[in-house]
């Protein structure tokens, strides 16, 4: 019995009495199942695995932490209205919006967080992490950790303008095709199909393949790919709504169909359509990131997460977990957009199972 | 029954307009190409007359529309031209290739079905409880990782820190089916998890829908035990929902296999697909887009069809 079992345990069961004394049902359940599960992984696993299972606890811990002290700190700097709401926000989705935040911090100022260039050679390739480098080299000896700030500007950059230009096509699409109907929404009807109908990888393959791995290809390609999707889900909403009276007098009253989008429908389409951006980041990031994986997206020197991991593969072989570093803050934004989104669902359609 | 096959083949029928607007699609984009094919593949520096041999020996000098029905003619019979850099016949290149990547598929989809639709109904039936929560989590961090991600972390711990299953899928003639098992069952492994998570959460979806009807309600009012309000009341009714799942989440492994085969080095279309587009071998490209949206809208068919005929309310249209 080691010190740290001693101390690991006994802190854990005066947790749960303190939680159980102050009648907390739900952390004297977590505190006290996390006691009872790492009696068993200790007896199976020994002190490594015990060590294991603490460092996830703990890491659990401090991210809820974290996550409670964003949320009450938005709930403070947020106008009254607003903070009310973001109370009820779970501690996923605070979270979401913490890990949004830092990556939104990181792009902005990432040529003053970085210590390096992100295509500054400083040392011999792959040369181990020291002082002056906090991950290490890549393959060209560029320091990691900097070109990671610097993935965030890039990566998470093109991902966003490209989700952006397939909302706007999509979304205007939509809204004109549940406003006109008629032919034109039939047309569009059947041309979003036949898109929808090929694989979104493999068509970005093939535009790529034609035109170049340009970073404006990427986002015509990205936004030919998705728009379909968005235009599927506006003419769905926007189609509830233009049944509505309010619709029909405004139309009595000769208003054009610039004004019945504007401020008409778009008004009460909003929140479906702010939680489809969200999803639909998420699955445009993906793609960028498989992308640029592949080595067809941004191209080097650009420091980009995708090609990253691509170039410094070879140091998994060897038992380095540096290269899963990049391809982790892909997934870590992706997760956190959802966890956002989730909530947005929930709170837009008040849906509630029991 | 006559108005069930009537049915299915309007569906095949639009199937199959599909697939031929994609050829479409895929054959003109190509000659969207800046100046042509033959210009492209010899580069700037061509002489005229290199270019204007290859314009000869490609048949690039007849009009488009003619090369496309050539093209699709042959494309019927599985010939699908030759690759411009090495000037074998597309079919030979792509034909095994094509055969591992759905070997890969069916490895992966014999684990993942049978274990995701069983996840799926459990989690349904304990919703909203901590193992729930725990399977929402999981199941979202997974479908948000990148396949890349999941791939090398399972070569991070499987490969190279416990030495249990090897790192690169490679594959040679006379190898014996447990061997075979045992090369490719990393990225079948990487595959399963991605898939698993999307299944597990349609099918919770599914079920959590079904069991909010009326006629739910009213067996468990009656006083049916719960197993029979599963068994005899809510499966008949699910099985639509579970068969469209399992047939959309095969579509997404058939192109999900793309990320996997580069990450594991396996010798399937998806790397020939990848390896031609980075040398604008525009045949294969092309051939390679359609076997994959045609296999991706022969699942959505079977999709379809499947739910037609487990859901008798779908049968007459309204």
């Amino acid at each position: 019995m080691s010190q740290f079992v001693i101390l690991y345990f006994a802190a854990l069961i005066v947790a749960s009495c303190l939680a159980a004394y102050y009648k907390k049902q739900g952390p004297f359940m977590t505190l006290f199942s996390l006691t009872l599960i790492s009696f068993v992984l200790g007896i199976v696993g020994g002190a490594g695995t015990l060590r294991l299972v603490a460092t996830f606890a703990a890491v659990l811990a401090f991210a809820a932490g974290v996550s409670y002290a964003f949320r009450e700190f938005l709930v403070v700097i947020a106008p009254t209205k607003l903070g009310k709401e973001l109370k009820t926000a779970p501690l996923t989705a605070s979270f979401g919006m913490f890990v949004i935040f830092t990556y939104g911090i990181a792009a902005i100022f990432a040529p003053w967080i970085a210590p390096h260039g992100e295509s500054e050679v400083i040392a011999s390739a792959f040369a181990p992490a020291d002082e002056n480098m906090l991950l290490g080299a890549d393959q060209l000896g560029r320091d990691m950790f900097s070109r990671i700030i610097y993935g965030a500007r890039n990566s998470v950059g093109l991902a966003l303008s490209a989700t952006i230009a397939a909302f706007a096509i999509g979304a205007i699409a939509g809204l004109l095709a549940a406003t006109k109907g008629g032919w034109f929404d039939q047309f569009m009807g059947r041309f979003a199909d036949v898109i929808m109908s090929i694989p979104s990888l493999i068509f970005a393959l093939l535009m790529l393949s034609i035109f170049g791995p340009h970073v404006y290809v990427i986002i015509i390609a990205v936004a030919i790919i998705y728009a379909p999707r968005v235009f599927r889900l506006t003419r769905a909403v926007a189609g509830n709504v233009v049944v509505m009276d309010y619709i029909e007098a405004a139309k009595l009253r000769g208003e054009g169909t610039g004004y019945l989008i504007r401020r008409e429908i778009l008004p009460n389409s909003t929140a479906p359509l702010i939680a489809e951006f969200g999803l639909e980041f998420c699955f445009v990031f993906l793609l960028v990131a498989g992308l640029s994986f592949l080595g067809l997206g941004i191209q080097p020197p650009t420091a980009d997460w995708g090609s990253m991991v691509r170039e410094n593969a070879t140091l998994i072989s060897f038992g380095d977990y540096t290269p899963l570093i990049p391809a982790g803050a892909i997934a870590l934004l992706t997760v956190a957009v959802n966890f956002v989104v989730d909530w947005m669902l929930f709170r837009s359609s008040g849906l509630k199972e029991q | 029954m006559g108005d069930i096959v009537n049915l299915v083949l309007k569906r095949l029928g639009f199937g199959l307009i599909t697939l031929l607007v994609i050829s479409v699609i895929i054959f003109f984009m190509v000659e969207l190409l800046p100046g042509d094919i033959a210009q492209a593949v010899l580069g700037q520096g061509a002489t005229e007359e290199n270019v204007a041999a290859l314009r000869e020996q490609m048949g690039l000098n007849n009009p488009a529309f003619v090369r496309y029905f050539e093209w699709l003619g042959g494309a019927v019979v599985g010939d699908f031209g030759t690759s411009i850099v090495s000037g074998e016949r597309v079919s030979t290149i792509i034909t095994e290739r094509f055969i591992n990547t759905l070997f890969l598929a069916a490895y992966a989809a014999v684990i993942a079905v049978p274990f995701a639709i069983t996840l799926g109904v459990v989690v349904a039936l304990l919703r909203n409880t901590l193992f729930d929560r725990v399977a929402n989590v999981l199941t979202l961090t997974s479908i948000s990782s990148p396949e890349f991600f999941l791939g090398y972390i399972l070569i991070l711990f499987f490969a190279v820190k416990w030495q249990m299953f090897p790192a690169i899928s490679s594959l040679s003639d006379g190898m014996s089916f447990a061997e075979l098992l045992d090369r490719t069952f990393l990225p079948a492994l990487t595959l399963v998890l991605v898939v698993t998570a999307h299944m597990m959460r349609m099918t919770r979806a599914a079920i959590i829908n079904l069991l909010a009807s009326p006629y739910i309600e009213m067996a468990r009012l009656k006083g049916a035990p719960p197993w029979k309000v599963i068994v005899k009341h809510a499966l008949p009714n699910a099985w639509a929902p579970i068969i469209n799942v399992i047939a959309l989440n095969l579509a997404y492994l058939i192109t999900g296999v793309v990320l996997v085969e580069v990450v594991f080095v396996y010798p399937g279309i998806g790397q020939a697909l990848v390896d031609a587009v980075s040398k604008r071998d525009f045949p294969i490209v092309q051939a390679c887009c359609l076997i994959f949206a045609a296999t991706f809208i022969l699942l959505n068919l079977a999709a379809d069809v499947g739910a037609i005929l487990t859901n008798p309310r779908l049968r007459h249209p309204k």
